[in-house]
């Protein structure tokens, strides 16, 4: 987020005179909504944002957003918003990537620009699958995948976009997902955060991976499933009837049953989203035994790339003068005049 | 410790130029020699130009044959246009300095070896069954030899050094004693020793104190024999301000000059590879000038990020060598695609893959003009030697930021590493091309409202550079084919068809100056096209021949892409056309296919630059009377490379674990 007035603008400045290209019924048109929805929410210009993006299915969202769009080429997009960044860094930069073009093709990139911390809103939207190219299995696709490149199912391990976030230094991690009603606020609380923030954004592949998420995140009746995390609140779902615990001997996570609304004697703990380790146990908690971790994982802020450069330019620069003729004539230099040189 | 006393001659000898090889083991500091003789060189007044060799190993295995590392300088009074064909002087630090370069030694050249280091195991190592300094394998040449190690050691006695760190100034006492040999000034290298070593006053004593013995030693009357006081007078150079470069500082110092003259800040994106980051290291220290320099997490980011940034409205640099090169071509796609502006520099190595990290060749060529997914033209110059590197650079941003397009700069490794003497240039003396953006609609609709055409061409073909920010311009661009002028999503086949043909005619509509003569007539029997490096040796090669009256020219061409209009023309003034190239005939290629010449090629891949006496009998073929006795390929010359035993084949050494 920038020091910038905030601008006045609807939902309806924020759409383009595009046509939308994404098949009918796709997570991707939420998803658009919840971020057009969101932009005037924060006051943000659109002469002052930038969305910039790789290749897939995902990657067509800046042509639908009325702001500045940069549709790169597949994987490498964290790289063009770092060059983005570096030159104006008052831009306001969202990076939107998939499962495929952020963690396979674009993996390096991903993790050296959360590592090198440069701010930027980042949504990886997760579809567990190849959408643009029809169907292939991706590197987040579960094991037994079954697609046109894996006729028996799939059988590499999939990666954990947030656990592999954080694990490249991420200072702020969050999920959501596509029909989600809180979206809107995890996209405001990454905007919020200085430095990247980066958000996964489970996406219905209606096509070539339908309702894979449905088990939490299906429009309705899933709620059950969904531990929605807010900082200073005890770690209580399904209707705060369960909670989340920590085992300190194990030095795990577990699920508890709370009784009449006692979480504090069940011992569910609170949320504290400048807790590193909690965050590690949260990304990786097994869906199934344990309710879909949501919201806001991790956020606790250092000092941005951008920053970093710009102070050091500053600090390189300190009592020089751009001077071009002093710098072409640095050195050990000598004078020739007629045929005699003197050294000077 | 002579090995000869003969009287010392009385007369002095004064050639019109000396070609020296200093050559030793990596950690000798055989660069460092040079580098400072070079700049006692230059200060004296001499024409110069320099050839650094050196192993791609960074501390190979000591004594061994592919651990050498050597430094050629050729200094006159005469014009200087290479690092010369062979040296007239060798200083052979160990066996296999001497092994490795001795073949190339001009018969009667004078060699100076450090007898200290001709023991039994370092003998062993260089392949040696006897000592040459004794087994009269060198009589062809004149040989000084003494033990520099133990003169050295005595000299540094006084600063308490160990033994090990005593000899790190070995290479000091050799340079004294060259120094003493071509009668130059030691102040300079003085002043510049106690700076350096500023903090640690033994170290610079000790430095000093091995200079000013190895200048002593010369001075001593019982030498003598083989070992003169050679003065080479001053060149006639044009009055002003020199100073030495090399390519790689004269690539970053136009890079700057240019970006000052379009009036931008820079963004330099780059990855470390040999031998391009030199450019990296310069530009950091230049960062007053509004440069940002970014070391990305590998090629294919760096070119990335610089892309961004011109998007953003600076003008993006990026710079490599051929297999970085590589990574980055699906990126300078989508420059192209999206016309933003773009430099890209190589340094060209020997290829392919790994290939020769530290070896100079021009096979990138094809690469730079043809390397792309689909019809994607972008223009190419070359630079043909270090001081040419400044103005090629500038020329490259005024190309990039006027025709919103990528641009790449071929050098290489002999011009990135090698320095010559270069008259600064006033800055004034370019006329600026400041960039423009656009800040408000540039078009009109059907109802008359104000519109913007992203793609909407200016005279040149170049679409305007919007930086995002600027209220009510925004827009969307992208890879995927656009509108001709929208830059929306078309991908209607009339319209593929109209944007293809615009960004060719774009990248050929590029201004490039009329192609000149360097040397001789506009027409003639033989023309001898040159681009790049090969700028020195064609360019004496020709003037001997000329000398002898024979009807041939020298055109370097330093446009590559699009070439100079009336190239075509120049050529079919000459019976025959001669590319000499360090690559397969590439350039060549481009010729047949552009004007349907007959160019002939002669090439060569050996790591190493052509030697003047190479083309000077290429070009004697076309005089012999003889019937297709033309072109051709110049043979490796061994000599004058290091075994090609390495280390392992990810780079690392054997025995050495990192
Ligand atoms: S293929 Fe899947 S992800 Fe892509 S647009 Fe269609 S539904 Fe959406």
């Amino acid at each position: 987020m920038n020091d910038m007035t905030p601008i006045e603008t609807t939902l309806k400045d924020w759409e383009t005179d595009q046509e939308v290209r994404w098949c009918p019924g796709c997570g991707d048109y939420a998803i658009l909504k919840a971020v057009q929805r969101t932009l005037p929410q924060l006051g943000s210009d659109p002469a002052n944002t930038v969305f910039v993006s790789g290749i897939g299915c995902s990657s067509r969202f800046p042509y639908y957003v009325e702001s500045y769009g940069f549709h790169t080429i597949h994987g490498r997009a964290p790289a063009f918003a770092t060059g983005i960044k570096l030159a104006n860094p008052d831009l306001d930069v969202w990076l939107v990537t998939g499962d495929g073009d952020g963690l396979s093709i674009g993996g390096n990139h991903l993790m050296h620009v959360l590592r090198r911390n440069v701010n930027l809103q980042i949504m990886l939207f997760n579809n567990e699958i190849y959408g643009l190219t029809k169907g292939q299995f991706s590197p987040t696709s579960r094991l037994g995948t079954k697609s046109p490149s894996t006729p028996l199912g799939s059988f590499d391990r999939p990666a954990q976009p947030c656990a592999f976030a954080l694990g490249s230094g991420a200072r702020f991690v969050a999920r959501g997902f596509d029909v989600s009603k809180n979206l809107p606020d995890v996209l405001k609380a990454a905007h919020a955060h200085q430095g990247a923030a980066f958000i996964e954004i489970f996406q219905n592949c209606i096509v070539y991976n339908k309702d894979v998420f449905d088990d939490f995140a299906a429009p309705k009746g899933a709620e059950a499933h969904q531990l929605w995390l807010e900082d200073g609140q005890p770690m209580l779902f399904d209707g705060g009837t369960k909670g989340i615990c920590l085992d300190r001997e194990a030095l795990e996570l577990r699920v508890v049953d709370v009784v009449d609304g006692d979480w504090q004697a069940a011992g569910v703990i609170v949320h504290n989203v400048k807790n590193r380790s909690i965050a590690h146990m949260l990304v990786e908690l097994p869906f199934g035994a344990f309710p879909m971790a949501l919201g806001v994982l991790y956020d606790d802020p250092r000092p941005t790339f951008e920053a970093a450069v710009i102070e050091e330019r500053a600090r390189a620069s300190e009592g020089k003068e751009a001077n071009l003729a002093k710098l072409l004539g640095k050195g050990q230099t000598w004078t020739v005049s007629g045929t005699a040189a003197d050294p000077v | 410790m002579a090995t000869q006393t003969a009287e010392r001659p009385a007369d002095t000898h004064t050639p019109e130029a000396v070609v020296v090889r200093f050559a030793g083991d990596s950690g000798d500091g055989m660069q460092l020699t040079g580098g400072q003789f070079t700049l006692s060189t230059a200060l004296a007044g001499n024409d110069l130009a320099t050839f650094p060799d050196f192993p791609a190993e960074i501390r190979a295995p000591q004594g061994t044959l592919f651990g050498v590392s050597a430094f050629q300088i050729n200094f006159g009074s005469r014009q200087i246009n290479t690092a010369g064909d062979a040296p007239d002087v060798l200083v052979a630090m160990n066996p296999a300095a001497l092994k490795t370069n001795v073949e190339a030694l001009k018969p009667g050249g004078l060699i100076i070896a450090d007898t200290g280091e001709f023991t039994k195991r370092n003998l062993e190592k260089a392949k040696y069954e006897s000592n040459p300094l004794e087994d009269g394998s060198l009589a062809r040449w004149q040989v000084l030899a003494f033990d520099i190690s133990a003169l050295t050691i005595e000299a540094v006695k006084p600063f308490g050094l160990g033994n090990k760190d005593a000899l790190r100034s070995k290479n000091m006492w050799t340079l004294g004693l060259a120094l003493w040999m071509f009668d130059r000034d030691r102040q300079p290298l003085i002043d510049w020793l106690e700076a350096k070593f500023k903090n640690k006053p033994e170290i610079a004593g000790a430095n000093v104190a091995a200079l000013n013995a190895g200048h002593a030693y010369g001075e001593t009357a019982e030498l003598g024999g083989h070992l003169h006081q050679t003065h080479i007078p001053a060149v006639e150079h044009e009055p002003g301000l020199y100073r030495t470069v090399t390519g790689a500082e004269a690539v970053s110092l136009g890079l700057v000059a240019g970006a000052q003259l379009a009036e931008l800040p820079m963004f330099f994106g780059g990855y470390p590879i040999t031998p391009a980051s030199a450019i990296l290291h310069h530009l950091v220290r230049m960062k007053e000038f509004g440069v940002t320099t970014f070391q990305a997490e590998d090629e294919i980011a760096a070119i990335c990020a610089a892309i961004g940034a011109s998007y953003a409205g600076q003008l993006g640099v990026t710079s490599s060598s051929g297999p970085g090169i590589a990574l980055k071509t699906e990126a300078m796609g989508l420059a192209i695609m999206v016309e933003l502006p773009l430099v890209i520099v190589n340094s060209q190595r020997g290829g392919p893959s790994t290939g020769l990290p530290t070896k100079t060749e021009q096979s990138d060529l094809y690469q730079a003009v043809y390397g792309r997914n689909g019809d994607a033209p972008l223009p190419v110059i070359a630079a043909s030697s270090p001081s040419d590197a400044f103005e090629v650079a500038i020329e490259a941003v005024r190309i990039a930021t006027q025709y919103m397009t990528p641009v790449i700069l071929l050098t290489d490794g002999y011009i990135a590493n090698a320095a010559e003497p270069w008259k600064v240039p006033d800055p004034k003396s370019f006329e600026p091309f400041p960039a423009k953006f656009l800040e408000e609609k540039n078009a009109k609709d059907a109802d008359g409202n104000d519109e913007l055409l992203p793609y909407r061409r200016d005279a040149k073909g170049a679409r305007p550079w919007i930086k995002p920010g600027t209220p009510g311009l925004m827009h969307r661009v992208g890879g995927i084919e656009k509108h001709v002028e929208t830059g929306n999503i078309d991908y209607s086949p009339a319209n593929h068809q109209k944007m293809t043909d615009l960004r060719r005619d774009k990248v050929l509509g590029v201004a490039v100056p009329d192609q000149e003569v360097a040397l001789g007539d506009e027409t003639g029997e033989l023309a001898v096209v040159g681009w790049g490096s090969t700028y020195g040796p064609i360019r004496q090669a020709v003037r001997r021949w000329r000398e002898k009256g024979r009807k041939v020219s020298h055109i370097h061409v330093r446009h590559i892409w699009p070439l100079p209009k009336n190239l075509g023309e120049l050529l079919a003034g000459f019976d025959h056309v001669l590319v000499p190239e360090m690559n397969t005939g590439q350039f060549k290629t481009v010729l047949r296919d552009q004007y349907l010449v007959d160019a002939q090629s002669l090439t060569k891949t050996s790591g190493q630059p052509f030697q003047i006496a190479e083309l000077e009998a290429a070009i004697g073929k076309y005089f012999d009377g003889i019937e297709g006795d033309e072109g051709g390929e110049v043979p490796a010359n061994k000599a004058q490379l290091p075994e090609p035993q390495s280390g392992y084949d990810d780079g690392t050494l054997k025995g050495h674990h990192p």
